[in-house]
């Protein structure tokens, strides 16, 4: 077992969908500063960098590199970690076991995203195998519906399900400055109502079948930083640490077409160890708050069920019951999620940092209404694979 | 600097375009991905590979059994008709990275579970109507006549009743 680790700070730019008053190193500088401001600490208190994003969104093939100056690596280790939708979890796990191994105290995780810069899906469609798969492939909307495809007809979920989802994440962020979509026309409007709004709107176009603009992701330029500290300097920076319990990840095919659609078994193993190895029996009982890599809105019922917050097929209910709200015994997203912002190579390592934030108390208007003990923040990526980290308010035995 | 701070806003915001790139690649498909090119191209064939231990059928063939972690090599042949496992109808426009134009849109697009096979060919379906074109429809494989050893051979699926 290596050194206990927690995150002490944590940045981020607010999203917008296009920042061209910043180049990427500079958008970089920006979450990078604040991180630091929020740690009270300087460059020259880092150790070492772990830096990622999705290289080929902005064609720059060596980020590491050519972002050197703006992540404030210049003349420290830096190490670039990349894995598609998942990288911000995974900068954030390299950092942890960058600082677990004993070798760095304080190690600064960065994930970014110009999505502007490029074609979002064009780009996307190149992470994927060249000879078999990107002939016909339609990104990450085409890959995400044909899994809402399987669910629906498994469950008969139907598309106010997933308009209630893409609701509850909206009006989170709402609360969020950081957020880069605020619709502030949903204030005030009771949820069945919005929902109504949301399935009967003719503006709400179509992306691919079932799947229309309110169920995906919007495209945003954005970045975001966090600072681990070993157990040996945590306390001394933060006055509430957000220690790490634990954090797996679990990938499993190559190829799409090998992946089991009917539940989400890479985001159900991960999570499962994850909460083995930190202890919790029953997670919707013992977590406090989730910030859950969802990228489109039926995750926000069958992933559910795969963490094991309800049974399979419940998750609808899990979901109109109003559990997973604000005021809920396991309020989903306070942040408003990637539904409401997501630039890709940040938005893993987002949650992380958000988790991290509710369980030091600092999530301002976006701050659950109860004490944080436990919080879940997970990433998703590629041929469905996930990475899961769980943050806790008491250090780890 | 109250002044300065207004030029700073109405300062114009500059792009630099990379231009019509374009990086060819020869992609090696290795012994097993060229034999199922080739029989693609030359029979109309589709075949998969079983795996010696847990005996799951893949398509298309590949080397190793990643979950066994073990070395394939028993080709089977593998029927041109199968199941829509997963689907939707793509209806956004985006750039095709493989032409640099955009994708022709709207279109069907499905993980096809072929009799025969336990994994899935990712593909086109000859159908944007949501009503026949769904989880568990029934698929056959139309070729190209003109076959060139890649996975366009198969021209799309469409949906048999
Ligand atoms: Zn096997």
């Amino acid at each position: 077992m290596g050194k206990r680790v927690a995150v002490v700070g944590f940045g981020q730019t607010k999203g917008r969908s296009s920042r061209k008053d910043v180049n990427g190193q500079e958008l970089i500088n920006e979450a990078v500063v604040t991180a630091l401001q929020d740690a009270e600490l300087t460059i020259r208190d880092i150790d070492a960098i772990v830096i990622g994003n999705m290289d080929h969104f902005e064609g720059i093939n060596y980020v590491d590199t050519w972002s050197v100056e703006g992540a404030g690596g210049v003349m420290k280790p830096i190490f670039k970690v990349t894995t598609g939708g998942t990288t911000g979890t995974t900068v954030a796990m390299s950092a942890y076991y960058h600082v677990a191994s004993g070798m760095f105290d304080r190690v600064l995780a960065i994930g970014w995203e110009k999505n502007s810069e490029s074609d979002t899906t064009g780009a996307i469609i190149t992470a994927f195998d060249p000879v078999w798969e990107r002939p016909n492939l339609g990104g990450a909307v085409a890959g995400l519906a044909i899994e809402a495809s399987k669910y629906m007809s498994n469950y008969g979920v139907t598309e106010r399900d997933g308009a209630r989802v893409a609701v509850r994440e909206r009006l989170h962020a709402l609360n969020n400055p950081y957020a880069h979509l605020h619709q502030e026309w949903m204030k005030g409007i009771p949820v069945d109502q919005l929902v109504d709004l949301i399935v009967g709107s003719e503006q709400n176009v179509m992306l691919a079948y079932p799947l229309r603009m309110s169920d995906m992701c919007p495209r945003t330029d954005g970045a975001a930083a966090a600072v681990f500290a070993s157990e040996d300097v945590a306390e001394k920076i933060a006055p509430i640490p957000a220690w790490v319990l634990s954090t797996v990840n679990r990938h499993n095919f190559a190829l799409a077409g090998d992946v089991d659609m009917d539940r989400n078994t890479t985001m159900a193993k991960a999570s499962k160890k994850a909460f083995e190895k930190a202890g919790i029996k029953e997670p919707l009982k013992e977590i406090d708050v989730c910030e859950l890599y969802l990228p489109y809105s039926y995750a926000g019922l069958k992933w559910m069920e795969d963490y094991g917050f309800c049974e399979y097929g419940e998750g609808p209910k899990l979901l109109w019951d109003g559990v997973t709200d604000m005021d809920g015994e396991l309020p989903v997203n306070p942040s408003g999620g990637v539904m409401s912002s997501n630039a890709i190579g940040a938005t893993a390592l987002i949650r992380v940092g958000e988790a991290a934030t509710q369980v030091m108390g600092k999530a301002g208007t976006r701050q659950v209404p109860k004490d944080v003990n436990i919080a879940f923040a997970t990433g998703f990526g590629g041929c469905y694979w996930a990475d899961v980290m769980i943050l806790g308010r008491r250090k780890p035995a | 600097m109250e002044k300065n701070e207004q030029k700073k806003n109405e300062q114009e915001l500059l792009t630099v375009t990379s231009g019509d790139m374009f990086q060819p690649y020869d992609w090696s498909v290795g012994l097993f991905g060229s034999r199922f090119l080739a029989e693609l191209r030359d029979n109309k064939k589709i075949y998969g590979i079983k795996c010696p231990k847990c005996g799951k059928v893949y398509v298309p063939p590949r080397k190793i059994c990643g979950s066994c972690y073990v070395a394939m090599d028993e080709f089977v042949p593998l029927s041109d008709e199968g199941e829509v496992y997963v689907c939707t109808i793509v209806h956004f426009g985006f750039v095709d990275p493989e032409t640099g134009k955009q994708r022709p849109v709207p279109y069907g697009y499905a993980f096809i579970k072929l009799d025969g096979a336990d994994t899935c060919l990712t593909h086109f379906v000859n159908s944007t109507d949501p009503e026949k074109f769904k989880v568990g429809a029934r698929v056959k494989a139309v070729f190209e006549e003109k076959r060139k050893g890649s996975i366009a051979d198969i021209k799309h699926f469409d949906i048999i009743d």
